[in-house]
């Protein structure tokens, strides 16, 4: 099991967004995440790669518990993530987002960096092809040297994927990478999850998009109430009585 | 295409003797760089880093009187005083910016303010050290029997320093440190899933800056003969912040463009006497209203326009 | 309890009630606008040098009172609408530059129209020292106790039980859903410039006749009320008028029993100790981002 989870809580206040979760992700497949809103999926999110710190429980990515870590330690060990709410670096161009998500392969020393050693100047120009690659793959390779503030939504959601792969993760969590999309946009979203395969990028995917979602991933879990409802892959969770009741109430069955 | 800024820079810089006509335009260009030398570093805090530090005189000061008092009261031979000085403001500034930087926004700006405060009241204070607020008198800038004095050679030194720290900090920002600095002011949450410690970049920059504008405070001391109070308050450091600003912000140049403009400025205000303070208020203001984003990237848009048009 | 300690204690109330009158007036405009009015501190010099001036030139104290307080009232309201809001969507740091020059600007009309002199305004009800417990307290200083007090309650009932209070309270937790609720945000945003404004000048005034009145009493004045401000936790009414308590009185027993010589300076340190543990302020909100 890549990724792996032990009673993991989130409690805010009172309230347990996350409630004794644990679950575990085989490496290799693409994975759903869904649940109706409130269920505590985005919290999950967050604390699988780093951004909350949980209440309980453990967190074990490749045999490692990071429970309680930094941020950028989550980061390090593998785990990428793109973002619900888009946070693209609008300070920058497409090029320079994605060369900054390779800021885990390039370590570079203040002294290299200020005086501009050819080391540097090297694995600058390779950083640059990698990320210039990298945009090729998400199909935004005409919008490299455009400043991200211009660029129009459906790009930008891409956008985040490439910065994401820059850094080489293991697991990649995406966050509603189909929310706001036209159903071109959803395909070509469609079409990149499934070549993340092929990259041996293990995904974690957190949709409402129910048709993307059956269409991609091998493994679905369903939250509701920060617990796990269900479990399986998608026919199985489909068909789950309790599942349908969740979403669409108890008039349903 | 890089390499043409720092070039005109180095040219303005060879050139500029020529149109200036006595030692007190050289005085005035001498304080440009020196005003400079902080700006380059203090934008990469500011404009890059997107912190503020309301509080910068604070080391400029800890650097001129670092040196000045090792020198004058300790005798320390004054290249080892100000490397000294230097070196403790920017230990200073590393122990200092761990837990201040963990602060954003206005309450990052009034941290920094309150340091440079103390800072400004205890240099004023401890005159059996610094003089108090009349200020103390400094050694020149000497080493091996040399000594570094005279407009001319002080402007020659002061260039050469400016176009190093310009170069320097155009390859740090065109590097994966300059980038992560960029993009933690850009998403700091974003940055850190890519793998960036924000806090150890901020740390990074604040004590660069830090160490900077402590140069250059030394170095003013080291050249003016005397150093004051005045120089460590906080209405310097607004001078500093407005400077970076001014000419804008996430520009090199713009912070040299800034502190050419804003040094200028009181110089050629002088002529009002009392009406001085009120024209440079309303100079201030008006700028920072119709330049928001500073003077270099307002004129770069209107170039980028310009040639759109013509196309 | 010892009369020294009395005495430090009565004087650091009354300071730290000034520091709160100040306080108050950078919430109020922080609230309605997000902006950090560093000019704050010139409304308090102005109240307290039109004050004086008009009352040299024979007016009586309560008409120089309520002009030198319209008069700091209206250069807040031209301050919004000449510097603020064209400036609006501006970056932070331009906005600070913007008020900071404001104040350069006040600070030298100031030096032109009055001059560099220090000004003392009479009492309000003379100087007699009153004697309590081994303390002695001027009059002024009940003044200006009582006047704090009032003004803080005014100001309780204005944002809690009027409908302008509860209009700018809006604005300043959501710009766009009030303006959508009908409320106009540029008079609101009038109202609390001219309302901070007040506040400062009326402080201003307060303390003349005890600590004096110059030209560039506001940058210290203005920078604790700020210092104030953030410990109390920047935007909440209450945490000013604490964080003015605790800065008055922090500043008032360490000049007594640790240095005078570094009285300014404790403000400073007491706020930035503050800040290293609670860095939402005493009673400032914890937020985080939503991702």
């Amino acid at each position: 099991m890549l990724l792996r989870t032990e009673e993991l809580s989130k409690a805010f206040g009172g309230v347990a967004a996350v409630d004794a979760v644990s679950i575990a992700f085989e490496e290799g497949a693409v994975h759903a995440l869904i649940g109706p809103n409130g269920a505590g999926k985005t919290t999950l999110l967050n604390l699988l790669c780093g951004i909350y710190r949980p209440t309980r429980g453990r967190i074990v990515f490749a045999g490692r518990d990071l429970a309680g870590r930094a941020t950028h330690e989550y980061a390090a060990a593998g785990i990428g993530r793109t973002f619900q709410n888009l946070q693209v670096f609008f300070n920058m161009t497409a090029l320079e987002n994605v060369m900054t998500g390779r800021h885990l392969l390039e370590p570079c020393g203040l002294a290299a960096a200020a005086l501009r050693l050819p080391a540097r100047v090297r694995e600058e120009r390779a950083c640059r092809l990698e990320a210039e690659a990298l945009l090729e793959f998400v199909g935004l390779a005409q919008w490299r040297d455009a400043r991200a503030e211009a660029m129009p939504y459906g790009a930008l959601k891409r956008l985040e994927i490439a910065r994401a792969l820059a850094a080489r993760p293991r697991l990649l969590l995406l966050d509603e990478p189909a929310a706001g999309l036209n159903p071109v946009e959803t395909a070509e979203i469609d079409r990149l999850i499934h070549s993340l395969v092929t990259r041996r990028v293990t995904v974690v995917l957190v949709e409402h998009n129910m048709k993307l979602v059956m269409g991609v991933s091998q493994h679905v879990l369903v939250l509701d109430y920060g617990r796990v409802l269900a479990e399986g892959d998608p026919a199985a969770v489909r068909a789950n009585p309790r599942v349908v009741e969740a979403y669409l109430g108890a008039e349903a069955r | 295409m890089r390499a043409r800024g720092p070039v005109l820079l180095a040219l303005a810089v060879a050139a500029l003797p020529l149109a200036l006509p006595n030692k007190y335009a050289y005085d005035v260009a001498i304080l440009i760089g020196l005003n400079a030398v902080v700006c380059v570093g203090l934008n990469l805090l500011i404009g890059y880093a997107g912190q503020i530090s309301l509080g910068h005189a604070g080391f400029f000061g800890l650097g001129a009187y670092g040196s000045a008092i090792l020198a004058a009261r300790y005798g320390w031979p004054t290249p080892l005083s100000l490397a000294a000085a230097v070196a403790g403001v920017a230990l200073l500034a590393w122990l200092v910016g761990r837990p201040i930087l963990r602060l954003k926004g206005h309450h990052l700006a009034m941290a920094t303010l309150g340091l440079g405060v103390i800072v400004a009241i205890v240099i004023a204070t401890e005159d059996g050290y610094t003089g108090g607020p009349d200020g103390m008198s400094v050694p020149p800038l000497a080493a091996f029997g040399f000594a570094l004095a005279g407009e001319t050679a002080w402007y020659w030194a002061v260039g050469a320093l400016l176009l190093g720290v310009v170069w320097l900090a155009r390859n740090l920002i065109d590097s994966p440190r300059g980038r992560a600095l960029r993009a933690l002011h850009g998403s700091e949450v974003a940055a850190e899933m890519v793998g960036i410690d924000s806090a150890r970049h901020k740390l990074n920059a604040f004590v660069l800056s830090a160490a900077l504008a402590a140069l250059a405070g030394g170095l003013t001391a080291h050249y003016a003969g005397f150093i004051t109070p005045a120089k460590a308050t906080f209405l310097h450091s607004i001078e500093l912040v407005t400077m970076v600003v001014f000419g804008g912000m996430a520009s090199t140049f713009g912070a040299v463009a800034g502190a050419a403009v804003l040094t200028l400025l009181p110089q050629f205000l002088t002529v009002l006497k009392d009406y001085e303070m009120v024209v440079f208020g309303a100079v201030l203001m008006l700028t920072m209203i119709f330049m928001p984003r500073g003077l270099v990237p307002t004129l770069e848009k209107a170039l980028a326009a310009a040639n759109r048009r013509a196309v | 309890m010892s009369a020294q300690f009395a005495q430090y204690l009565l004087t650091g109330v009354t300071v730290g009630a000034i520091y709160a009158l100040v306080a108050l007036g950078f919430a109020i405009i922080y609230n309605a606008s997000q902006v950090i009015n560093f000019a704050q501190g010139e409304f308090v010099m102005v109240g307290g040098m039109a004050a004086v001036s008009l009352a040299n030139a024979g007016w009586p104290l309560p008409a120089a009172v309520g002009a030198a307080v319209a008069l700091a009232a209206l250069l807040g309201l031209a301050l919004e609408k000449l510097a603020v809001e064209p400036a609006r969507g501006a970056p932070v740091v331009t906005l600070i530059i913007i008020t900071i020059g404001a104040s350069i600007l006040l600070r030298g009309m100031a030096m032109l129209v009055w001059d560099k002199n220090v000004h003392a305004l009479p009492a309000f009800s003379g100087e007699t020292p009153i004697v309590v417990g081994g303390a002695t307290l001027l009059p002024q200083s009940l003044w200006v106790l009582g006047a704090t007090l009032v003004i803080v309650a005014l100001l309780a009932w204005f944002f809690n039980r009027t409908l302008l209070g509860k209009a700018l309270l809006a604005t300043s937790h959501n710009r766009l859903a009030a303006q959508l609720c009908g409320i106009s945000v540029r008079s609101v945003l009038m109202v609390a410039f001219g309302l901070s404004a007040a506040l400062g000048a009326v402080a201003g005034i307060l303390i003349a006749p005890i600590t004096f009145t110059a030209w560039d009493v506001g940058v210290m004045l203005g920078l604790k009320g700020f210092a104030a401000a953030i410990l109390g936790g920047l935007g909440s009414g209450a945490g000013a008028v604490l964080g003015g308590l605790v800065l008055g009185i922090a500043e008032s027993m360490g000049a007594g029993y640790v240095s005078s010589a570094y009285k300014d300076v404790i403000a400073f340190v007491v706020m930035l100790a503050v800040l290293m543990f609670l860095p939402g302020g005493l009673l400032g909100t914890r937020a985080s981002d939503r991702v």
